[in-house]
């Protein structure tokens, strides 16, 4: 039994740990499909983290602090388009442009506005997204396993982790059952066709961009107003390159990278669990192998050696009308 | 990139990099407007901070050293194409080599004889961190970007456990190794200086600055004067090109990255022998990152890169300062400005070509006129 309460409270723990890398892989999802590399997540969701911890404790509100995370999210999303899709330039540059901007001026800000060495003030009650009870949940505790999975493990979180396990589907559909859908997979792989079949590139990549900034906002505003309370340098700590590799993992599809995701969640949640036990056959497991380990899977991933991630085709190259 | 021909020559390589370095100081300006400080006093202390004392232009130095050897890593790897993220983690694990060859070799014999060990260690730690990637890209097909950027935290990870669990001195709770041994490190500018008599005050500045600065003169040997420098330049301009003229682009692809590494590797010549006489945790600091910056900068010439890294230097310096003086401003403005040069110099670098050329077309136009 107490195995069995172990496990509940570490999957507990990785639905937690995911939620951000599954909202950063769906944005990234989106931007890559498109055929907008977006190693900018990052920086995205921290300035996301920042507008919404700034936000909030100032006008009280966790609505307003999500709308400036999002809003903040999609300007940096914008910049992002527009030197690389307006402006040709480099779309990794662009990216590792918005990541340091991020680092800087989330925390020059910070000190300038609160005046606590970076962080915002600690919030707490309603400025914060807590838990939420799904109906039922107390009534079906006693029922043992399916009701203590429902109470203890899919009941009593935040809104936002709901908001990213139904941006899953919401991806998915999108992606493969919408015109839009269907072009933006279009223009990822083959930019000329849908230029000649008279749909402007530029406009459906913004269109990319701009969702791929939404969803690192609602990232960011988890960080920041649901799991923590409040903004804290460097918060993201490379969530947004993890999510990344969890989108590569994935092969740049929505339920494999949510998969991948919880995968490398659940790698976190063990590695604070395993520290300092026993394990049978293994001994003592090292954190820092564990922390290395969604990385050294991506890499060994990518280099074939388990099945193939083949990026969309026209990821990375910018798109101008007279190159064909 | 649109046809380059209408442009002159001088207006290409100076006048669009000084117009994106403006901007990029312009934008940096309103942030600090922004905050309620004036801009104008903020780059006065900058530069007194920088350079306005001997200690100052000390660390300036110091900090330039480390930005020198990360910008011409970077730029090797842009001469052929490529975009080496890695540098952070290539200098991180290249300190793990010369660690390893000071502390093992430190009493045996005097610094100016472990020099020459510890730079090849250097190098082919860094070097072989970022062949991996290279050889991966070459041969296997993934990305380099996206390598580079994994291999920096494994390296992170990586240089953690070994410094919490194996290189640690025993009986002390901050994970570093022992100190090199004295006579075994590099000597510090200020006690050289004190050797013939000249009294400087005490800073990190060591002779590692000399090996920068003949890094840069072999960097650019390298690329323009010899055989593979050519073809390194030649994939990154024309791959099908390199190949119908007998370079074998995997070959160099691999090339480039492992003489990047190497590059980064050196990094630690400075940090580890140098200036902190140790390994230590984390002691690239973001050295990796500001190499980008440099080398956009400095447009991946080592000259340019030399003035590029002398203001980062200057920056990181005298950012230290703005704390001081002012209660709101603090060094991480440094990291905007360096965001912000990322931004202009590199994604934005086109953004300026297409006013200008219809500028000088309108110029050229109307002294035909006249």
């Amino acid at each position: 039994m107490d195995i069995w309460l172990q496990l509940i409270s570490a999957l507990d723990s990785t639905l937690r740990l995911a939620t951000p890398l599954i909202l950063c892989a769906m944005a990234g999802l989106f931007s890559e499909r498109s055929g907008i590399v977006d190693i900018g997540l990052e920086g995205k969701m921290l300035a996301g983290a920042f507008a919404a911890a700034a936000t909030t404790a100032v006008t009280g509100s966790v609505w307003l602090g999500l709308i400036a995370a999002m809003g903040v999210a999609i300007s940096m999303a914008l910049l992002h388009g527009f030197a690389c899709i307006t402006h040709r330039g480099d779309q990794v540059v662009s990216g590792l442009a918005i990541n340091i901007l991020a680092a800087g001026l989330s925390v020059v800000l910070g000190i300038a506005w609160f005046k606590r060495g970076g962080q915002t003030p600690s919030l707490s009650g309603d400025q914060r997204f807590g838990p939420l009870e799904l109906p039922l949940a107390e009534a079906l505790s006693d029922v043992p396993i399916l009701g203590q999975i429902y109470a203890d493990l899919v009941s009593g979180h935040n809104l936002l982790v709901y908001i990213a396990f139904l941006a899953v589907p919401l991806t998915y559909l999108m992606v493969y059952k919408t015109r839009f859908g269907l072009r933006l997979r279009a223009v990822g792989e083959n930019p000329q066709a849908v230029d000649t079949a008279g749909i402007s590139v530029a406009w459906l990549r913004y269109r990319a961009v701009i969702m791929a900034g939404l969803f690192c906002g609602l990232a960011g505003a988890y960080l920041s107003i649901a799991l923590g309370a409040g903004f804290v340098r460097d918060m993201s700590a490379g969530k947004g390159y993890i999510a990344l590799a969890a989108l590569i993992f994935g092969k740049w599809r929505p339920v494999p990278a949510m998969l991948a995701c919880l995968l490398f969640g659940f790698l976190e949640a063990l590695a604070t669990r395993l520290q300092g036990v026993d394990l049978p056959l293994v001994g003592q497991i090292e954190v820092q192998f564990m922390q290395a380990l969604p990385y050294v899977l991506t890499v060994v991933l990518l280099a074939g050696f388990i099945g193939r991630a083949v990026a969309p085709k026209a990821i990375g190259v910018p798109y101008s009308k007279d190159r064909a | 990139m649109s046809k380059g021909a209408k442009l002159p020559v001088w207006a290409d390589v100076a006048l669009i990099p000084l117009i994106n370095v403006t901007l990029a100081f312009l934008a940096a300006g309103v942030v600090v407007a922004l905050i309620g400080e004036n801009p104008l006093d903020a780059v006065e202390v900058l530069v007194r901070g920088a350079f306005g004392y001997d200690e100052g232009v000390g660390y300036t130095l110091y900090y330039t050293t480390n930005f020198i050897f990360t910008g011409l890593a970077v730029a090797v790897a842009f001469h052929a194409g490529l975009f080496n993220i890695g540098g952070e983690g290539q200098a991180y694990i290249g300190g793990l080599g010369v660690g390893l060859v000071c502390l093992a070799l430190d009493h045996l014999m005097p610094w100016w004889m472990l020099l020459p060990i510890a730079i090849a260690a250097g190098m082919i730690f860094g070097a072989a961190w970022a062949f991996i990637p290279g050889y991966l890209q070459a041969y296997r097909g993934s990305h380099v970007v996206i390598t580079t950027i994994m291999f920096n935290f494994i390296a992170s990870a990586l240089m953690v456990y070994l410094l919490v669990n194996v290189l640690i001195k025993p009986g002390q709770m901050a994970p570093e190794t022992r100190d090199i041994a004295e006579g075994a490190s590099l000597p510090l500018m200020h006690e050289l200086f004190a050797q013939v008599g000249i009294k400087i005050t005490q800073t990190p500045l060591n002779l590692s600055i000399f090996v920068a600065l003949l890094a840069s003169f072999l960097v650019w040997l390298l690329i323009w004067r010899t055989r593979w420098g050519y073809a390194i330049r030649m994939i990154g301009h024309n791959e099908s090109a390199a190949v119908y003229s007998g370079i074998n682009p995997k070959k160099m692809v691999v090339v480039a990255m492992a003489i990047s590494g190497s590059l980064a590797g050196l990094v630690a010549i400075n940090e580890v022998m140098g200036a902190q006489g140790r390994i230590v945790l984390d002691f690239v600091a973001g050295s990796g990152f500001t190499g980008i910056a440099v080398a956009l900068m400095g447009r991946n010439h080592p000259v340019g890169i030399i003035l590029a890294s002398l203001l980062f230097g200057a920056l990181f310096q005298g950012g230290a300062e703005l704390a001081f003086e002012f209660s709101t401003i603090t060094r991480d403005l440094v990291v905007v400005i360096q965001g912000l040069v990322i931004l202009f110099c590199g994604a934005l670098a086109y953004m300026m070509r297409t006013p200008l050329e219809r500028l000088f077309a309108r110029f050229a136009k109307s002294r035909e006129a006249n």
